[in-house]
């Protein structure tokens, strides 16, 4: 498959791969002792919707997880891949992996198999070098950056992490960063949507969080959910 | 020349009745019989030393090297057969390699001396191959500190404060027990180590000897590199010079 068809089916059209496709927005940004990572969860086959609430948020290992879009069948399978060299990583070396060391393992995948439509984050924490991001786009690029987004919604809201993002954030300062980041991408990408999950991910361990759709963060011009009073909501 | 394994020594495919591989043991004693060498860690990093003889005249001194860089955080030193040693050593390299590629990260020590035994071992499992007669002594600084492992070419492997093998390695094994070599800096322990290679040589003789002498240490940039020319020749002199000393005082005493 033509990486310039997967590229064009990432901008939200008709879907050229044929099958369920995550156009979708996802998330991660490192702080100071962990990372944040953040998903929507629609999944799209053209334009019916065929699941409003999956989980792109995958677990590669205790301390490392990936953030998954394009083809659903392609990243699911390159995952299963990661998560086994990676099972067999730490029987060999008896510790906990690095970050770095499972995004090797997926740019081992993704650079020799340039027909996937893949684009993906890896992020985790390990205690040598803290919170790490590693970006892996379409192609099988990997580098390490302190935020990366991926997915169709993503394209409408580089400027809002451009600005918004800098060092020294909390933890919650962050996870707060990412879920208005998501909000404002599902607000206008038509293949993101639903809920957003969140994966926090530190020294003692992940935490998970599902935001749902009355509690994702209101988007200027945004309809309020059914059944709110429309007098208490501020336009 | 019948020996113990009579009759069970003839393929490393053969145990005896007592469950020995006779192959794999005197594949051992290529090792024990070859150059003294030792490798110990210290408080600030790890050391690497050969002692080899003389063997011509006419043979450039330190072109018959024994001690290998194998990656820029790992070094070895294969005491034994020096080819059956290459050959680990360029398994060791490519290990090295191939993990650094594949992982992103160095290799920790643990992965490459287990690898290595491993590979070792293979080689006592199948009737159309030998064992090695060589031991891979690896000496490597990351962020575990310094190592020393010894993997033996029976396929066992071994992190060490400090080891010796090859010829005399026992008198030089009593002498490193007695030290504190986590408190010993690698510059310190230099002289120890040559001290202890100068003492087991063979008194008699005009044979000449070479201490081939490398480490890696924070003095290094945590890199395995030879021992500077200079840092070594104070070296053995401060041991030949302790030595005489040590000979006068117990003369001095008997007298």
């Amino acid at each position: 498959r033509r990486a310039s068809s997967a590229v064009s089916s990432m901008q939200g059209g008709p879907d050229a791969s044929g099958g369920p496709h995550t156009g979708t927005t996802i998330v991660a940004v490192a702080y100071d002792g962990g990372v944040v990572l953040g998903a929507d969860s629609r999944v799209s086959t053209g334009a019916y919707v065929s699941n409003r609430a999956s989980n792109k948020i995958t677990n590669l290992c205790d301390n490392v997880f990936l953030c998954r879009s394009g083809s659903a069948a392609h990243t699911e399978a390159i995952s299963d891949y990661v998560r086994f060299y990676t099972s067999q990583h730490v029987s060999e070396t008896q510790q906990q992996p690095s970050v770095k060391s499972v995004a090797s393992i997926l740019y081992q995948m993704s650079y020799s198999n340039k027909g996937l439509m893949a684009a993906m984050i890896v992020a985790g924490y390990d205690p040598a070098s803290g919170g790490k991001v590693f970006g892996s786009p379409i192609g099988g690029t990997l580098v390490e950056m302190p935020w990366a987004i991926e997915g169709s919604g993503s394209t409408y809201i580089w400027s809002y992490f451009d600005d918004e993002y800098k060092e020294g954030l909390s933890r919650e300062e962050t996870e707060e960063l990412v879920l208005r980041g998501i909000a404002h991408a599902m607000a206008r990408d038509g293949s993101s949507g639903g809920l957003i999950r969140l994966v926090t991910v530190d020294k003692d361990g992940a935490t998970k969080r599902t935001v749902q759709g009355k509690d994702v963060p209101l988007i200027l011009g945004d309809m309020p959910e059914p059944g709110t009073n429309a007098a208490t909501v501020v336009w | 020349m019948s020996g113990a394994g009579s009759g069970y020594d003839l393929s490393v495919t053969t145990f005896s009745p007592e469950g020995r591989v006779f192959q794999v043991e005197y594949a051992g004693k290529a090792v024990d019989n070859g150059v003294p060498s030792v490798g110990v860690a210290c408080k600030d990093g790890a050391i690497l030393a050969v002692e080899k003889p003389e063997e011509t005249k006419m043979m450039l001194p330190g072109s018959n090297r024994r001690i290998f860089t194998v990656a820029k955080h790992v070094g070895m030193a294969v005491p034994g057969k020096l080819p059956d040693g290459r050959q680990i050593v360029s398994r060791a390299q490519q290990e090295c390699e191939n993990y650094k590629r594949f992982y992103g990260n160095t290799i920790p020590t643990k992965v490459l001396s287990d690898r290595l035994a491993n590979y070792c071992h293979a080689f006592s499992l199948y009737w159309h191959l030998r064992p090695l007669g060589s031991a891979a002594l690896t000496a490597s600084y990351d962020d575990n500190g310094p190592h020393i492992y010894l993997s033996e070419t029976n396929g066992v492997s071994y992190r060490y404060y400090g080891i010796a093998v090859g010829k005399g390695r026992q008198g030089i094994k009593t002498e490193l027990e007695r030290l504190k070599l986590g408190n010993m800096t690698c510059r310190e322990a230099l002289k120890t180590v040559c001290k202890c290679l100068i003492k087991q040589r063979d008194d008699q003789g005009s044979k000449k000897f070479e201490i081939e002498m490398a480490w890696i240490c924070d003095e290094s940039d945590r890199q395995f590199v030879r021992v500077p020319e200079d840092v070594a020749k104070e070296a053995e002199d401060a041991a030949k010079r302790e030595i005489e000393q040590e000979d006068e005082d117990s003369s001095d005493m008997e007298s």
